[in-house]
């Protein structure tokens, strides 16, 4: 038996040689683009493989194809070394393949209970028995396996995200399913609850299911996966097992180059000018909090704000763009006070904001791209109330350029871009007002890795031309690499600062987590 | 742009079915006709349209129609007031309803369908009450000049269509070229987007409530001189269906953002020439709704068919 030093056990020589699944040599082409070619793939029971690759690399549409959601071009999935048809997700069901969206989907308004057993609700005589407690013993059941400390009478709606994302694979369980696909499940998580769904996963493994994990965070590969394979450009690009999972192999195979200085931040050559630009104090958005939040922005550096998802991160940025309304406290730019009622106030004053999910809040999807990139600036280019093409396609042009946005053209709509470029689009439209300052809230979340690469020298730019930036994340190595200090909040509160000379994962989270420093 | 073709091939193929279902049909007479309720009807859609872009709806224009002739009816016929001002208070009426529906959309984040469907019920209620249910039909003699002018030709066109005209002129470069309309799309397709990019948003929303109420308004004045007797409980009823389908037949859509001037015409123009195919064919009246909705339903099956399409292509 071979040992493997860095990993206990080697789990090849502990696996069943069956795969659970298999994909022979999977095609499919998209107009225009060849998403998948000749694409093999083996998962074994009880144990985790991490597929990875750049958007656009073809994770989703393999994982879509495998799931039944589309039919590929060619080639074959084998389950239990059987040839399959997999048509609906309903026969991916059937064959005990479980895909967990990036997006639950969970009927809200029904309980838990409910949920798990949505579409096979138990009837005696046509009447539904969800209140019958044997099938609330059932759901708890399977809720205990997972450590879902709640009710199943609960109403889905009322459970975080984290919670939510357990009932769904309550429900894969539910449907006794041997392969248990699951796209980028930490991307609304917080760290505590990343951590519980690693958890969990690992107990499923020992238990002999087959985990298929999708993710950007190459940390939590790192973490969680037996083996890795990764994807590029629609064909595999190799693959690393054991040991030699690293983060740096895992880069090097998804760009197929090496990514050198991946964080970006040079720290400024001449101490940042020490008067404020942006001053907040005691700012609150709701009555439970029980003290408000005072801090302060300098032109030129890059502030990372770190916390757990619901400490209140976004809602301060919120409020200080005008967003959320200002139950107490004041807001200076640069020594003024603002008054706040809209957006509009903050981005006359120069705050500006990137937020959060830019499919919601960030961008007009069925508008193009052009008329997204001027949507803020359109007294700009227009006279008398109307808009000037000419000097509208010359902003936009100018925008597209500088930010390298990799798009067909200015009228191609924003909501057929990939990520990355959607995520710079929303930057264009802001960067082209010439902010003071620019509050980043989860400025990279959901791109790939040369697109994350690209914003984070952009953003390093931006400061070095004496812009403050405010950066919102909850990625710690984002955090990590581009800060100059970090704000750690919890639980509506600002909890401490870090210096960069003492930035640590761990000092950070355990101000996050209500520690001390 | 795909869309707009495929609405004007529509057109084309509607009209030269009109113009081959009677020997009378390609005569002056027959397009005047054409002409004048195209003008008329094309106000209404204009409004409602206009509405839907940014993503709003007013099932109230019928009702509203029906209360802005009966006032404008009384103040003419019980308190002789002068025409004029007759028609001020009726733009006026029609402005305040807007209002009030634009602030309980916004300010109380009431859902348009609605706050407009109670709008539908109280505005006809109140036109029956305060006339007692009777019909004003002393109307004509009180118009003077009026009812025939605008009956008639300018330069061989329908008045009607001239007004029409002027305001597709007005409507095209508000919707397609000003900054206003520019925040009407960006309103309908992403009013979060819209608020976070420091739009007003709740302006625009209340100005297109008074925008299409005032349009209704000044449609109710222009459908009296056509035909100047009011009758509480049938005026306007059901405009705002016949308004609403010819604007999603010409191509926007109730999620709102969609939407071109071009198209709520052209959708105006289907409807208008397929109303008039069924007299010349002799069809029962009973029938034509028949065919309106089976157009409709064709019209929307075809471009979610397309919007799928469009969508599978983009996801990988």
């Amino acid at each position: 038996m071979a040992h493997d030093p860095g990993r206990g056990t080697d789990f090849k020589s502990v696996l069943p040689s069956v795969p659970a699944i298999e994909a022979r040599g999977i095609s499919k082409r998209f107009p225009g683009v060849q998403a998948l070619a000749d694409v093999h793939l083996q998962a074994y029971p009880g144990e985790t493989l991490a597929v990875v690759g750049e958007n656009g690399a073809g994770k989703s549409t393999l994982m879509k194809i495998l799931g039944g959601v589309q039919p590929p071009d060619a080639g074959e999935i084998r389950v239990q070394d059987q040839p399959v048809a997999i048509h609906s997700v309903k026969d991916a069901e059937r064959y005990g393949i479980v895909v967990i969206h990036q997006e639950l989907n969970l009927a809200e308004h029904l309980d838990v209970a409910g949920n798990i057993f949505l579409g096979r609700e138990p009837t005696r005589g046509g009447i539904l028995r969800l209140v019958d407690p044997i099938i609330h013993e059932r759901a708890a059941a399977i809720a205990r396996r997972l450590g879902l400390d709640v009710s199943t009478r609960t109403m889905v709606e009322r459970l975080s995200v984290g919670h939510q994302q357990l009932v769904e694979i309550a429900r894969a369980l539910s449907l006794s399913s041997r392969v248990l696909i699951l796209d980028e499940p930490t991307s609304s998580l917080t760290e505590r609850e990343s951590a519980r769904l690693f958890d969990v996963l690992r107990e499923l493994k020992k238990q002999g299911l087959c985990i298929i994990y999708i993710s950007h965070r190459l940390k939590e590969v790192e973490e969680i996966a037996d083996r890795v394979s990764v994807l590029r450009d629609g064909r595999n690009a190799g693959e690393l097992a054991g040991a030699a999972i690293h983060h740096d192999a895992i880069v090097r195979l998804m760009v197929g180059r090496e990514l050198r200085q991946f964080f970006t931040r040079h720290a400024p050559e001449r101490p940042v000018r020490e008067t404020p630009i942006l001053e907040a104090s005691n700012v609150r958005w709701s009555a439970q909090q029980q003290e408000g939040v005072s801090f302060q922005l300098l032109s030129g550096e890059i502030v990372g704000m770190a916390g757990l998802m619901g400490a209140g991160r976004s809602e301060l940025a919120e409020t200080i763009f005008g967003v959320r309304t200002l139950r107490t406290g004041e807001i200076r730019v640069s020594g003024r006070r603002l008054k706040l009622k809209s957006p509009a106030q903050a981005i006359a004053a120069g705050i500006l904001l990137v937020p959060e999910d830019r499919r919601v809040q960030g961008l007009v999807l069925s508008n193009s791209v052009q008329h997204n990139i001027s949507l803020a600036s359109l007294n700009t280019v227009s006279r008398m109330g109307l808009v000037q093409p000419r000097r509208e396609c010359e902003l936009a042009q100018r925008m597209v350029d500088q930010l390298r946005v990799r798009t067909p053209s200015l009228q191609q709509l924003v909501g057929l871009l990939s990520g990355g470029n959607q995520q710079k689009v929303v930057l264009a439209k802001w960067l082209c007002r010439t902010p003071t300052v620019l509050i980043l809230d989860e400025p990279t979340r959901g791109i790939d890795v040369g697109a994350k690469a690209e914003i984070y020298s952009l953003i390093d730019q931006l400061a070095r031309s004496g812009m403050a930036i405010w950066m919102i994340s909850s990625d710690l190595e984002e955090i990590l690499g581009m800060s100059d200090r970090v704000l750690v909040m919890h639980e509506g509160r600002l909890a401490g600062e870090v210096a960069r000379s003492e930035l640590s994962e761990e000092a950070i989270m355990r101000l996050a987590t209500g520690g001390a420093l | 742009m795909k869309k707009l073709l495929g609405i004007t091939l529509f057109l084309l193929v509607v009209y030269g079915a009109l113009m081959v279902s009677h020997e009378n049909a390609a005569s002056f007479d027959t397009h005047f006709l054409l002409g004048q309720r195209i003008g008329l009807y094309g106000i209404l859609s204009l409004a409602a349209g206009l509405l839907i872009v940014t993503g709003g709806i007013d099932l109230s224009m019928g009702s509203l129609v029906c209360l802005c002739s009966t006032v404008f009816g009384l103040l003419v016929v019980r308190y002789q007031v002068s025409i004029a001002l007759a028609f001020l208070a009726m733009i006026l009426l029609g402005g305040v309803v807007g209002l009030a529906n634009g602030l309980l959309v916004t300010k109380l984040r009431l859902q348009p369908f609605m706050v407009t469907l109670c709008g539908l019920f109280i505005f006809r209620s109140i036109a029956r009450w305060m006339t007692g249910e009777a019909k004003i039909d002393e109307l004509a003699q009180n118009l003077g000049p009026l009812p025939d002018f605008f009956e008639g030709a300018i330069a061989g066109m329908p008045v009607y269509l001239w007004v029409l005209l002027l305001l597709i002129v007005v409507g095209t470069i508000f919707l397609h070229f000003s900054v206003f309309g520019r925040y009407f799309v960006a309103i309908g397709s992403n009013e979060r987007a819209a608020r976070y990019s420091g739009i007003a948003t709740d302006f625009y929303r209340i100005f297109a409530f008074v925008l299409c109420s005032v349009l209704t308004a000044l449609y109710s004045f222009l459908a009296l001189m056509n035909s100047p007797s009011v009758a509480p409980s049938t005026t306007g009823q059901n405009d705002e269906l016949g308004a609403i389908a010819a604007a999603v037949l010409g191509g926007c859509t109730l999620r709102g953002g969609e939407g071109t001037i071009y198209g709520m015409i052209a959708g105006t123009a289907i409807i208008q020439i397929l109303r008039m195919m069924n007299t010349f064919w002799g069809i029962p009246s009973a029938v034509e709704g028949i065919m309106i909705g089976t157009i409709l339903l064709l019209g929307i099956i075809v471009d979610e068919l397309l919007r799928q399409r469009e969508r599978s292509r983009s996801v990988l």
